[in-house]
């Protein structure tokens, strides 16, 4: 056993590891170019040629992948940001519910974790899609929830303001010969992405929650009861402050899988990054690209994610230890 | 203590439990189990189409293997289910569960893909439904376990360089979607591959599962590892060992035994996320369905009742899991 | 530890050396392996779909029956592939088919750009437009505003937002990665119109709306869309007997020679053109290397391309294509067969 040995073995390691990414890139290199596909990001400057139907900024088969990859990008945080908000709204609800000394909110907290948890994402998104696409009525019959507000087949039609040469207008949807023009849309395949996922996430988060409020110590609440605090005071005041600072971590790891869970929107052709990615790379023939981009992006996502997660648990211990001076 | 003895609660047990008779009025009494389609267009929704799942059972069970072999992939199923069980049961462990499993799964494969002992080879596309769904689960754990074992203890290990690459193994998997690693196994592993040569979808797909699975379970690994004392590690050295023997007969051991509830919620995990290949069109039970009802216009309708019938089966499969689990939590 | 590393090193050097050498024959390869390797669709009946039983049929699907036939001397010899349109050009380029006999149109792009080429067509075709009868449409024009479903990974996205320009109007694209998907989208009313190209369409209508008479497949065609089988670039030789099988069947079609009567011809011509055909008197499989029979047995084994084209997709079958520009020369059509000399 000399002491030269473990350096020689990582030398080694990094020299094969060099020498692997060498080879699989050169390999993978020549037979694109067998294709007759040149490797490289170049393509993203291309004509993509496709129509992307759910899009939040202007998109035509005239611009190039690039800006599809951009649509994209901005289908999945439109998707991913509704189903953060909700699922944390409705986690927090089911499992505070959980915790809840009347045993049928508790109970029916319980099942809500029990049913959501252990049925597949994908499953779920299938059956809210099929369930919206099934049973909502055609355009022409569409269900009127509201002044101007439409629930049918082509999705939810509300109204939206738009800014014009005379100021900002309120653009009302208004039914075309086929469907909804004008207005916003929330696309069934919207909807099903967003409430699959947020029932999903909503039970993985109620047990962050149930278990950061249980980690608190009984005998607190039970002194802040006694000093006369009412329950919700307690809860308010005594318990969420404390439970917040152990819960932001786990809570970070179910938004983080959140964002990734988005990516199933290709199941029902909602066009996200994942969606929009895969019809580019059979359009163009660059697979290791596209799946490159996915790959950057959602990393990213994950960094900015955990990043700002983490400040917010920072600040937290921060403004807790100064408040106790 | 009678706190919910109130009136209010009443008002929301009535409401539940009428809303419960609704269910059961629809999922049980109002409902057709008889494959017979006109009967379920006549429901109008007024209760539940089991008669689709009766219609296609075959083709939800097993997708597009063929016909006339369907028990091949039965035995397979009933085989993996033995397995389950008797891991399932303490006194079963030992050598000989050990052994059983290696024999058990290659008996499967076998059976699955046969030209073997005067078995028609059935070629991979073609399986399908619960057995391929079983099969993904527990190969790609028994493919990522021993691979997570590597990057865990290279992550905690003394060599900086494989640390660092583990680390980066690891997180770099575990910040991208599944379905990304799946267009990786489905698109871009063709391309690393020598031409010629033979590398079915359902081998790639497994690649890719395993790949992703080993990150997750590294971490729940590593979390194990690093609850072991550092003395016991100085006391094993300090009696001569060496550092593979102190991981395998002293560290490991412990490490895993304390990780075991973590690891059931990691096969959890896999097993829920196999419903993904679907989206590089291998026909597990999420695909065999769509194969099933989608592309049949009798049948098409109800697909929603064949969804809810395999979101059961999930449900029964991750429920027992997860039971099992906390059982196991209670045992150690 | 030590043992593995010269091991992976060795490994990754086999891997950067095994590549650039280039793989047998193909057709060596499908008489190694016994089996024709037949990339197909997931199911559009009429060109491949699998019936109840698990059999595949439709034209395309004969196409491979003939090939293996006549390679193979086996028409049952096929390993079938079912591919979205998204996996099927990824599956010929890694080798996991021999073959793409799969509603697949040839373009400039595919055939010279990604390392494919197209061995000719069997079915010309252009793309349109299937819609609901209570929706009144007549022609495509009248769809502006409307929801598209369309299956990405095919001609039909590009087509679709082309014809959109050029018209000045607009339409709702929804895309979908499967049939299947696109076709629960549709069937429920997700969406107004579904555009693939007409023949697909016009079996999608027969065979999966379940109500052929409340769907109309619209009279415009968009687009041209010739749909052929497609090989590996670089191996002539495989590539010279698939455009010559498909040849032959149209040749099979000009001299009147049938699957029912085969036999009789072969015993009784004296038409030296149909004898050479046969193998009766010259050779023609020389030169493709294939044997003197190989024609005879396809006929046997699928009929001519008359024969395929009426048993799966024409009048009198479920889809109910006219013959129209698939017909052969003689009857206004363009499937011309040079001489099998
Ligand atoms: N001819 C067009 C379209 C071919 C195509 O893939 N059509 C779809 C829509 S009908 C299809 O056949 N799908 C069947 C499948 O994905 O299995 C092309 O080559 O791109």
């Amino acid at each position: 056993m000399t002491k030269a040995r473990p350096y020689l073995l990582q030398a080694a390691i990094i020299g094969a590891v060099l020498l692997a990414l060498y080879g699989l890139a050169s390999v993978v290199a020549a037979k694109m170019r067998a294709l007759g596909v040149e490797p490289g990001f170049g393509f993203l400057w291309q004509r993509a040629g496709f129509d992307i139907g759910d899009r939040l900024i202007a998109f035509d088969a005239a611009d190039t992948y690039g800006r599809a990859f951009l649509v994209g990008l901005l289908n999945t945080v439109r998707v991913a940001l509704v189903a953060i908000v909700a699922s944390v709204l409705l986690g927090g609800l089911v499992g505070l519910g959980q915790l809840s000394r009347n045993p049928l909110v508790a109970k029916l907290s319980e099942a809500h974790v029990e049913i959501f948890r252990n049925v597949p994402l994908l499953l779920q998104v299938l059956i809210v899609y099929v369930l919206l696409i099934g049973r909502l009525p055609l355009p022409h019959e569409a269900w009127q929830l509201g002044p101007d507000i439409w629930l049918s087949k082509s999705g939810l039609a509300i109204p939206w303001p738009v800014l014009t040469e005379t100021g900002w207008l309120l653009d009302h949807p208004l039914l075309g010969r086929f469907t909804f023009t004008g207005g916003a849309v929330l696309t069934p395949e919207f909807m099903a992405v967003a409430v699959a996922l947020t029932l999903y996430t909503s039970a993985y988060i109620a047990e962050t929650v149930r278990g950061a409020v249980q980690s608190v110590p009984h005998a607190q609440s039970e002194a802040a009861l006694a000093m006369g605090l009412s329950e919700v005071q307690t809860l308010r005041h005594v318990v969420v402050p404390q439970a917040l600072r152990s819960m932001i971590p786990p809570l970070a790891n179910q938004l983080l899988n959140l964002i990734k869970n988005s990516s199933l929107a290709v199941a029902v052709g909602y066009p996200d990054l994942v969606a929009v990615a895969d019809t580019t790379l059979t359009q163009s023939g660059h697979a290791v690209e596209c799946i490159a981009i996915i790959m950057a992006v959602y990393l990213f996502l994950s960094l900015l994610t955990a990043a700002l997660m983490s400040a917010w648990h920072g600040r937290l211990l921060r403004q807790q230890a100064g408040g106790r001076i | 203590m009678k706190k919910y003895l109130r009136p209010g609660n009443f008002l929301i047990a009535a409401v539940l439990a009428w809303a419960g008779w609704l269910l059961f009025d629809w999922a049980v009494l109002q409902a057709v189990f008889r494959p017979d389609a006109a009967a379920c267009h006549a429901l109008q929704g007024n209760g539940a189409c089991w008669g689709v799942v009766t219609e296609k059972f075959r083709v939800i069970l097993f997708g597009r293997y063929p016909l006339d072999q369907q028990w091949r992939p039965l035995v397979a199923l009933l085989l993996m289910f033995g397995l389950l069980g008797a891991s399932a049961m303490p006194r079963c462990h030992g050598k000989r569960l050990f052994t059983a499993w290696g024999v058990g799964l290659l008996l499967v494969l076998l059976l699955l893909k046969g030209g073997l002992f005067g078995l028609d080879n059935v070629d991979t596309p073609r399986w399908g439904g619960l057995p391929l769904t079983l099969l993904l689960t527990l190969f790609g754990l028994g493919g990522a376990f021993p691979l997570a074992v590597l990057l865990a203890l290279g992550r905690n290990g003394r060599l900086p360089v494989l640390r660092s690459l583990c680390t980066t193994f690891i997180e770099i998997i575990r910040g991208v979607p599944l379905v990304a690693v799946l267009f990786m196994a489905a698109f871009m592993f063709p391309l690393f591959m020598p031409k010629g040569w033979e590398f079915p979808a359902l081998l790639r797909v497994l690649v890719g599962i395993i790949l992703f699975a080993a990150a997750y379970m590294a971490e729940v690994i590593r979390g194990g590892l690093l609850a072991i004392s550092r003395g016991q590690h100085e006391a094993a050295q300090a009696l001569g060992l060496s550092y593979w023997q102190v991981q395998l007969t002293v560290v490991l051991p412990q490490t895993l035994r304390n990780v075991l509830p973590s690891l059931m919620n990691s096969a959890i995990a896999l097993f829920k996320d196999t419903s993904l290949v679907i989206i590089v069109g291998l026909f597990e039970l999420t695909g065999a369905l769509g194969l099933a009802v989608d592309g049949d216009p009798k049948w098409r309708a109800f697909a929603l009742d064949g969804y809810l019938f395999i979101a059961f089966i999930y449900w029964l499969g991750c429920f027992a899991m997860s039971r099992y689990s906390r059982a196991l939590e209670r045992l150690i | 530890m030590r043992k593995l590393l010269p091991s992976l090193l060795l490994s990754i050097a086999t891997l950067c050396v095994a590549l650039p050498a280039h793989a047998g024959k193909t057709v060596d390869a499908i008489r190694a392996r016994g089996q024709l390797a037949c990339g197909v669709s997931t199911g559009v009946a009429g060109f491949s779909a699998a019936d109840s039983k698990g059999e595949w049929r439709g034209m395309d699907v004969d196409v491979c029956r003939a090939l293996a036939a006549a390679v193979l001397k086996d028409p049952t010899k096929v390993r079938w592939s079912p591919l979205t349109s998204q996996q099927r050009f990824t599956a010929l380029q890694s080798g996991e088919i021999d073959i793409l006999s799969r509603n697949t149109t040839w373009t400039l792009g595919r055939d010279a750009g990604q390392g494919l080429v197209y061995a000719g067509y069997v079915f010309i075709d252009g793309q349109g437009f299937l819609v609901h009868k209570r929706s009144g449409v007549t022609s495509a024009k009248q769809l502006n505003g409307a929801e598209i479903c369309v299956q990405t990974g095919t001609t039909t996205e590009r087509n679709l937002a082309e014809y959109a320009r050029a018209n000045k109007i607009q339409f709702k694209t929804l895309m979908f990665e499967n049939l299947r998907a696109v076709l629960k989208a549709f069937f429920s009313g997700r969406c107004q119109a579904f555009t693939a190209d007409a023949s697909a369409l016009a079996s999608i209508r027969a065979n999966d709306s379940g109500k052929p008479e409340d769907y109309v497949v619209l009279p415009d065609r968009i687009s041209k869309e010739p749909l052929g089988p497609v090989v590996r670039r670089g191996d002539e030789d495989w590539f010279s007997i698939v455009r010559w099988t498909v040849f032959a069947l149209l040749e099979a079609e000009e001299r009147g020679i049938t699957q029912a009567n085969v036999d009789l011809i072969r015993d009784s011509t004296s038409d030296p053109a149909v004898m050479r055909l046969l193998g009766v008197s010259e050779d023609v499989g020389k030169p493709l290397a294939l044997d003197k029979e190989w024609v005879y047995r396809m006929i046997k084994a699928v009929g001519n391309y008359g024969e395929i084209f009426e048993r799966n997709v024409g009048p009198n079958s479920l889809l109910q294509l006219p013959r129209g520009i698939n017909a052969l020369p003689r009857d206004g059509g363009v499937m011309y067969s040079p001489p099998l000399r």
